[in-house]
């Protein structure tokens, strides 16, 4: 079984593209479209990497970050933002929060199987 | 000393006009050449006989001669010089240059306006684009469905050995992205194309909504009387049209509580005091000076200005008369009494107050603060202060001395002030 992807994204043919170019990578993907379950969903089942959009129903990604930095048990886990939303000080607040690293859409699948062997590699 | 600079340049403007020599228009007056020179130059102050003796032999009105140039558009003036100081306007020689020539005067005070109206836009427009949550949901719909359209495609395109039942997602889903594509992009281009909220280029919303009123003179007949009132035509823009509404709302509360034909009858026999007024008809104060900022002048009553700002000071509303207006961009001096009235709710204040102009600039304020809108235990009150302005002349009695803003306000040793002036380095 491949390393594990959380994929957090209420778009749900994004979720099927990024879904299946991980796959065909050897990831096991999981997917959750509710921001405000999000944090109890990493929690229960911690990923080794979780890919983060920031418009979510219910909570957004920038709320789901700062709590999962602020847990123990999720706290080292790498986070992968993509977001519509490329401003400088909405990548200055991700990086305030802790992210790994910041993707703005629309990404190439490239960018992205790029950054999450990269992202759990080291 | 600059209504004495402005007299000098129009006596030597007229006199050049009717092509006069200064001996000439000397002798007809009785007085020595060197003495008018010192006159036409401004280094000698005149009135009274000579005054008028000048003006009766250049057959014009001394008050053509004297007549200062209209404050506000000094004020403008003043307020384009301090907004590129680099450029070195003789700031001090400002009324000399607006007496000399109004036009061009008036051409820098308009510019200078449009200047800040299109500054307050691009502000407005930088803001609606960072923060309108109806923008930010359009472009999301957008990116969203571009992100998914380059996703899918590129998967199909890279990835020769996919399976049917795969291939066949990938195009449904491209198909249902475009078509969300299609949709997000239109609702863009119509909520860009909408000639609303800030259509008007040269307007905010609450200019908006104060030049319709000063269009109507503040007075809003279809909102007097028992009957229904007529609903009066939106403003150009969504929000100038809500923040009418809103005053709309409480200028008909107001009429209620003080119908027009008795009000403008007391005003008159109490000599528009608001004090009196609001005792009368059993109304707050700051209703009753609202209500008397909305008499008509054609009912026999004074020119009103009114100044409404919140617990923060913001002016929410105002309604200038000639020689009274607070700033819109610039933070207005805090001595006048509608701020001082903040720090003392409830309290009733009455003050004359003079501006740092010669031949004019005195008014009477009349200011209070109180709550705004219903009591709670759950939340604090908000606090918002009422002014009333009325011209008063200039009788040698103690005054308050006020200014605009600071960057034009020549006083020294003000202990309010927050910048520089720009009309004295000293200040």
């Amino acid at each position: 079984m491949g390393k594990r992807v959380l994929v957090i994204e209420d778009e749900p043919n994004i979720i099927e593209a990024i879904s299946f170019i991980l796959s065909r990578d050897g990831w096991t993907v999981h997917t959750h479209a509710d921001g405000a379950s999000a944090n109890a969903k990493i929690r229960t089942t911690p990923p080794d990497l979780v890919i983060l959009d920031v418009m979510l129903p219910g909570k957004s990604g920038f709320d789901i970050l700062r709590d999962l930095r602020a847990d123990d048990e999720t706290a080292s886990i790498p986070v992968l933002m993509l977001t519509a939303r490329g401003q400088t000080r909405d990548r200055e607040m991700a990086q305030r929060l802790g992210v790994t690293q910041f993707m703005t859409k629309p990404f190439s699948n490239a960018e992205v199987l790029e950054s999450v062997r990269t992202l759990v590699a080291g | 000393m600059v209504q004495r600079q402005l007299t000098g340049s129009r006596i030597r403007e007229r006199r050049n006009d009717l092509g006069m020599r200064q001996s000439d228009l000397a002798v007809m007056v009785g007085i020595s050449a060197s003495y008018l020179n010192l006159i036409e130059h401004n280094r000698r102050r005149i009135g009274g006989k000579l005054l008028n003796d000048l003006a009766r032999a250049m057959k014009v009105d001394p008050s053509l001669l004297t007549e200062g140039a209209e404050t506000a558009l000094l004020d403008q003036m003043r307020a384009a010089a301090a907004q590129d100081r680099a450029a070195g306007a003789e700031v001090s020689r400002t009324e000399d240059f607006a007496g000399r020539f109004p036009g061009w005067a008036g051409l820098v005070a308009r510019q200078s306006r449009r200047i800040t109206d299109l500054e307050t836009r691009v502000k407005a427009l930088t803001d609606r684009l960072a923060h309108d949550p109806q923008l930010a949901s359009s472009l999301h719909n957008v990116i969203s469905a571009a992100t998914s359209i380059r996703s899918a495609s590129s998967i199909l395109v890279g990835d020769d050995d996919i399976d049917a039942d795969w291939q066949r997602r990938f195009h449904r889903n491209i198909y249902e992205d475009s078509q969300k594509l299609a949709d997000a992009s239109r609702a863009l281009v119509s909520y860009l194309d909408t000639p609303s909220e800030e259509g008007s280029v040269s307007l905010s919303p609450q200019e908006e909504v104060e030049a319709y009123l000063e269009a109507q003179g503040f007075h809003l007949p279809y909102l007097e009387g028992d009957s229904a009132p007529q609903r009066a035509a939106a403003l150009r823009s969504k929000a100038a049209s809500a923040m009418l509404t809103s005053f709309r709302d409480r200028y008909r509360e107001d009429a209620l509580k003080m119908p027009l034909a008795a009000y403008s009858a007391a005003a008159i026999e109490m000599d528009h005091d608001p004090a009196q007024l609001a005792a009368r008809f059993d109304v707050p104060l700051g209703a009753a000076m609202r209500r008397l900022a909305t008499l008509p002048t054609e009912m026999g009553h004074p020119a009103f200005g009114l100044a409404i700002c919140d617990g923060a000071g913001a002016i929410t509303l105002q309604r200038q008369i000639t020689g009274f207006g607070l700033p819109r961009s610039a933070a207005a001096c805090p001595l006048w009494p509608l701020f001082r009235a903040l720090t003392q709710p409830m309290h009733p204040i009455r003050r004359d107050v003079q501006l740092p102009v010669d031949g004019g600039g005195r008014f009477r304020c009349w200011a209070i603060a109180a709550p705004s809108g219903p009591a709670s235990f759950e939340v604090p009150p908000m606090m918002e202060a009422v002014m009333l302005v009325r011209a008063v002349p200039n009788s040698g009695g103690p005054a308050d001395a006020v200014g605009t803003s600071c960057r034009i306000c020549p006083r020294s040793g003000c202990r309010m002030r927050r910048e520089p002036s720009i009309l004295n380095e000293t200040a």
